[in-house]
């Protein structure tokens, strides 16, 4: 596929459009997911949040610079690195951190935890914790525009520790068959889990993934916002026409383990410095924001707005009360309304 | 030297099919590998091809003819030249002849939880399976079905015939062999209100797929608080069909019943099949529909009423009896019902209760059942081992005890995966007279 191999040396050529009140925005979606991650990290440490708990942290700029290329009705799913996209799809901070935290006040009612969490209102669906299922659930959600004769594209996001999944080729396989809308992108953080991309997959350009079936695909730097979103709008574009369906493949890097529990010994102290000096998406974002005369007291106020945001979903999340007893066995089955013999 | 052409088997299931139609005539010189007739069977029509070679000399079974059992000679072929004689026409038998399998039991006898839907007529499982999606699929602009073969092939078992035709590519829709990858589109799908039937060639392939209907189907509207339902039905043969081994003959009864957030279904009669699958997809859960296919060539009196549906979660008793109560499902209530009758004739009479449902289990129409013949038989095609009977028994001695006169005794599979050779499939499988020993051990 030629063609698709030049789609993606293009992938960086055009300078993105620079458009302040945009930036501004993606760098406070951006800055409230960090400040977020790093609330449930303490929140964690503290003993309030439990079980497995995965932080966005580094990773800020995919799931901002995708948002800032849908519209209202297009869906989302993801993996269990969840917290950002949800928060970028407009859920509420305090529903995501009572969840985190197990309460009644969380968006699964305490019955999710981290990796479980879905809005049907702002068509945010899951949250799922077995690596590479929520790809044909994505592809699904793609299905479903197509059957229905919608424009509205599904945006289903990946690690590349899932790119190896038997079922996301299938899943390519069938969207590019039936020409689905499903925008498919590999967050490459480097890592799944503690294996390095580098020995879990012989295929060395992620990217190139979905050429067998002829699918058209980006490779982009997922730390700059900017870069994602023209990435992002190029590939939403084309499935949105009909085209089927698109892969992206942003190189990005987390900061943090894989989870709270991981140590993290499979990388140098100096390779994650290196990362977070040099190419963190929001002090990139804030660098061309002061280039274009953007003022310290702005940062102030995005700081101040997003801390009390955060400040207030710490204490929700603690406050609100754990789910009662009789959630147990509610929710299990909905009630059928067939009227039979 | 004339050589006899059989009636070929080309299906596991295949016991008869029709002589659709001769490609050679008397007379025409036969090679090895020609075409000479196609036979439609229950599932597909095949070309039959010549084995030896010679003259066609005579044809034994004309072109048309329906029902022709397995291994009936349907021609000769003269191997050394010799001379052609004038056809003998058999008459073929008319497929109205086939054997109607009905509950031994008048209806007006057996105790009738179900509604009173009039008008019946005989209708085959696989009828009654299509009929059930076609009402469906009116009714519902969003219900729609997928699965391997089901649209331009009809159906690798004919279950989908003719839906193709009246409603399209957009809603039959053929997929590719990708099991784990279509569940979990389908899955996906459901999750936005849509609604699936996603059809296993066989259930033995939805373990392929096991993980999108447990982990994403059946959990979901749990861990998502109640928000995010999954309205989808994953049907397909079940059980073991006849002479497919091991890999193509199990029972997911047990395996699927486990799950909390799945409801589980398993038909006998055409009257189940189309009662229950309208249900099952009008159902705003994930609904496992176990079907079975050497089930589906079997004929019952069906409802025409183009209302009916049946409740999941209700067992149906197919025949009063106040012995000993048989507790089945699928293709053993047949097994149940004939070992009813051989015990009536030992002056036994059993109660045979139709589960229909395994998930939710009707244990009240069960308990009832025991309290009145204090004793039980369950019967399971399948492993025993944490199976279905197992189930049964466990919840009869919690709710009735003190009525048991003897220990429940299970009828079930051989604990083995399941042989080819026709001698031990036959042992491994639960005949009539295990239920009959069964029954005898505790009357």
């Amino acid at each position: 596929m030629a063609q698709a191999a030049e789609t993606k040396k293009r992938g960086k050529v055009k300078e993105p459009a620079v458009d302040r009140d945009q930036l501004l925005k993606a760098y406070r979606s951006m800055l409230l997911i960090r400040r977020f991650e790093e609330k449930a990290g303490q929140l964690y440490g503290m003993g309030l949040i439990g079980g497995f708990c995965h932080l966005y942290i580094g990773q800020e700029a995919v799931v901002v610079g995708m948002q800032m290329a849908i519209g209202e009705g297009d869906q989302v799913i993801t993996s269990y690195r969840d917290h950002g996209h949800m928060l970028a799809c407009g859920m509420e901070a305090r529903g995501v951190m009572a969840e985190l935290t197990g309460r009644e006040g969380g968006y699964s009612r305490g019955k999710g935890g981290s990796m479980h969490m879905f809005s049907k209102e702002r068509n945010f669906y899951g949250g799922h914790g077995i690596v590479g299922a929520q790809v044909s659930l994505g592809t699904g959600l793609g299905f479903s525009n197509w059957y229905r004769g919608s424009d509205r594209v599904s945006l289903t996001y990946f690690g590349e520790g899932a790119s190896n999944q038997g079922q996301v080729f299938e899943s390519f396989n069938l969207a590019s068959l039936m020409k689905l809308p499903v925008v498919f992108i590999i967050e490459n953080n480097k890592y799944g889990m503690g294996t390095s991309v580098d020995r879990a997959s012989a295929s060395k350009d992620l990217s190139r993934n979905g050429l067998p079936w002829g699918m058209p695909s980006l490779q982009v730097d997922g730390m700059d916002v900017l870069a994602v979103r023209e990435a992002a709008e190029q590939a939403v574009a084309a499935c949105r026409s009909g085209k089927g369906p698109f892969l992206l493949e942003a190189k990005t890097y987390r900061y943090r383990g894989h989870s709270m529990s991981d140590p993290a010994r499979y990388r140098t102290r100096e390779e994650v410095q290196q990362m977070r000096s040099q190419h963190d998406c929001i002090e990139n974002a804030r660098h061309r924001l002061e280039a274009m005369g953007v003022e310290e007291a702005a940062f102030k106020a995005i700081d101040d707005e997003v801390k009390a945001i955060i400040q207030d979903s710490a204490d929700f999340a603690q406050t609100s009360p754990e789910p009662a007893l009789s959630e147990l066995w509610t929710d299990v089955l909905l009630p059928d309304s067939v009227v039979g013999g | 030297m004339a050589t006899q052409i059989l009636m070929p088997a080309l299906s596991p299931t295949m016991t008869e099919g029709k002589l659709a139609r001769w490609l050679k005539k008397v007379g025409d010189d036969v090679r090895a590998g020609d075409v000479i007739a196609e036979i439609e069977t229950d599932k597909a029509t095949m070309e039959i091809e010549a084995v030896d070679e010679g003259k066609l000399a005579r044809i034994l079974v004309e072109e048309g003819a329906e029902g022709v059992a397995v291994n009936t000679p349907i021609a000769e072929l003269s191997v050394n030249g010799e001379s052609v004689s004038a056809p003998v026409v058999m008459q073929a038998t008319p497929a109205a002849a086939a054997v109607v399998v009905a509950p031994t039991q008048p209806a007006a006898e057996a105790s009738q939880p179900d509604k009173d839907w009039g008008e019946t007529k005989p209708t085959t499982v696989r009828e009654a399976l299509r009929d059930a999606m076609a009402l469906e699929m009116r009714r519902d602009p969003d219900v729609f079905l997928l699965g391997e073969e089901v649209a331009q092939y009809q159906g690798a078992y004919k279950i989908s015939q003719g839906l193709l035709e009246e409603f399209g590519p957009r809603r039959v829709i053929d997929t590719p062999i990708t099991e784990h990858g279509f569940t979990g589109m389908a899955v996906g799908a459901a999750l936005t209100g849509l609604r699936p039937i996603v059809e296993f060639m066989t259930f033995n392939f939805s373990m392929q797929a096991m993980d999108q209907i447990i982990n994403s189907a059946a959990k979901t509207l749990y861990m998502s608080g109640g928000q995010m339902g999954c309205p989808i039905v994953f049907r397909g043969p079940n059980g073991a069909a006849s002479r497919v081994g091991a890999q193509h003959s199990q029972c997911f009864a047990s395996w699927y019943a486990h799950v909390p957030g799945l409801k589980v279904v398993a038909p006998w009669s055409s009257a189940d099949a189309k009662g229950l699958l309208r249900a099952a997809i009008r159902d705003p859960n994930p609904v496992v529909f176990l079907e079975n296919e050497i089930l589906y060539g079997q004929t019952f009196d069906c409802p025409v009423d183009d209302e009916f549906v049946l409740p999941i979660g209700k067992a149906k008793i197919e025949r009063v009896g106040g012995h000993v109560t048989i507790v089945a499902f699928s293709i053993m209530v047949g097994v149940a019902m004939k070992a009813a009758e051989a015990l009536s004739k030992l002056g036994i009479e059993a109660e045979v209760v139709n589960l229909r449902s395994l998930r939710p289990l009707d244990t009240e129409t069960v308990v009832e059942s025991v309290k009145k013949t204090n004793r039980l038989v369950t019967v399971e095609e399948g492993w025993p081992y944490a199976g279905i009977g197992a189930e049964v028994a466990m919840r009869v001695i919690e709710s009735a005890f003190d009525w048991l006169d003897a220990p429940p005794v299970r009828v079930h599979g051989a604990d083995v995966p399941l042989p080819y050779a026709a001698n031990l499939e036959k042992l491994a499988l639960p005949q009539p007279e295990w239920v009959v020993d069964a029954v005898k051990k505790i009357v």
